[in-house]
């Protein structure tokens, strides 16, 4: 069988690894959950310190910033806060095991307990809240 | 019993390929290839070749498993083409996109220059160097190495490195950083670390403590994940991070 004479189709493809279809694995998800919850925590600092400044500024600023704190919105946010620091610290807490301990094997294992302790962790907060 | 059509008993009757052609700048092009029960994707480059496109550049030698020359980026992902099978990655359209490997040069569609490569390799001091024998001579300390010590069984554990490059295609710390030495050099490097007849285990560490050395690696392990010989390069990575935090928290280094 001969083919027709080949034609040039698409332009050029950067040239990359491969985009997230090469790489799906477990420890590479592992690996973006843990830099996102970093980037994601660095930015709610600042946050987290301008909260803190309303009790400098008396007690009447505070009571009236807790009272819009429990507002269903702001708690969804926190569950958010909770399950991103929980996998943070899971997440930092396998790198160093990977790192210092040299564990070869169940790599996949221990990615699927940090992912276990990130969501129990959410799970206990929403049980406190209801 | 639900219905199946042909091709999904039987598999495509044609594969569409499209195939690097070019250099760094370049195209793809999609070539109609007869679709056997039992064909690698290397036979199909080979076909493609002979029965088409004599001028389409590939490399390959053993055709079994043994060199790894024939790695290229199959469907995305880094791979020997000789070891893996259409019906693996074709689907059931019969599709496949053909790549020279990343993060490397193209010499021409999908030859990729190992040159940058092998130059880490050298870089990462990836040479045996016999201790008391720059010359090449006999050395006077002569090791027996029990197969069963723990360094031998870590120095066995990345001995069978072929340098194929799939691991260095698939990180991403190298597309991100290319001075990055990447898995295959530091894989090398932890096994002559842990060659106790080696006498060049000082410049060997300074060689991968600097900014593009083994500390660059944010263990995402595509390399462990890729290698095609099931080794595991992140893990002789993380081996040399620790040698080289203890090594510098207790004064060794010199």
């Amino acid at each position: 069988m001969r083919a027709q004479a080949p034609s040039p189709v698409g332009p050029a493809a950067p040239r990359r690894p491969g985009g997230l279809r090469a790489r799906p694995h477990p420890t590479y998800l592992a690996f973006l959950v843990h830099r996102v919850s970093g980037l994601l925590l660095a930015l709610f600092l600042p946050l987290h310190f301008w909260a803190l400044s309303r009790a400098i500024e008396g007690e009447a600023a505070l009571e009236g910033f807790l009272r819009w704190a429990d507002t269903p919105l702001v708690k969804a946010g926190e569950w958010l806060l909770v399950v991103l620091l929980a996998a943070h610290l899971a997440g930092g807490l396998r790198v160093l095991a990977l790192e210092f301990l040299g564990w070869r094997r169940r790599q996949k294992d221990m990615v699927a307990v940090t992912a276990g302790f990130a969501l129990a962790c959410g799970l206990l907060f929403l049980l406190n809240l209801l | 019993m639900p219905q199946t059509s042909r091709e999904e008993r039987e598999g495509p009757r044609t594969l569409a390929v499209r195939v690097w052609r070019g250099r760094e700048e370049g195209g793809f092009r999609e070539y109609r290839v007869p679709a056997q029960a039992n064909q690698t994707v290397l036979d199909v480059v080979t076909w493609i070749q002979r029965e088409l496109d004599p001028t389409l550049a590939y490399r390959f030698a053993c055709r079994v498993g043994m060199c790894g020359s024939c790695a290229m980026t199959v469907n995305g992902r880094a791979r020997w083409t000789c070891r893996t099978h259409v019906s693996r990655v074709a689907g059931p359209e019969g599709r496949l996109e053909l790549r020279p490997l990343a993060n490397l040069p193209v010499i021409r569609d999908l030859a990729a220059d190992m040159t940058p490569f092998f130059d880490k390799w050298a870089k990462a001091r990836g040479r045996f160097q016999p201790k008391d024998a720059p010359d090449g001579a006999v050395p006077e300390e002569f090791h027996v190495v029990p197969p069963a010590s723990r360094q031998r069984r870590e120095a066995d554990a990345g001995i069978e490195c072929i340098g194929c490059g799939v691991c260095y295609a698939s990180c991403d710390v190298v597309s991100w950083n290319p001075d990055y030495l990447g898995p295959a050099a530091l894989n090398r490097a932890w096994t002559l670390v842990n060659d106790v007849r080696d006498g060049a285990q000082a410049e060997r560490l300074a060689a991968v403590a600097g900014d593009a050395g083994c500390h660059s690696c944010h263990s995402t392990q595509s390399c462990t994940e890729h290698c095609p010989k099931q080794l595991d390069p992140s893990a002789a990575i993380a081996g040399l991070k620790r040698r080289l935090f203890w090594d510098t928290l207790l004064g060794r280094r010199a």
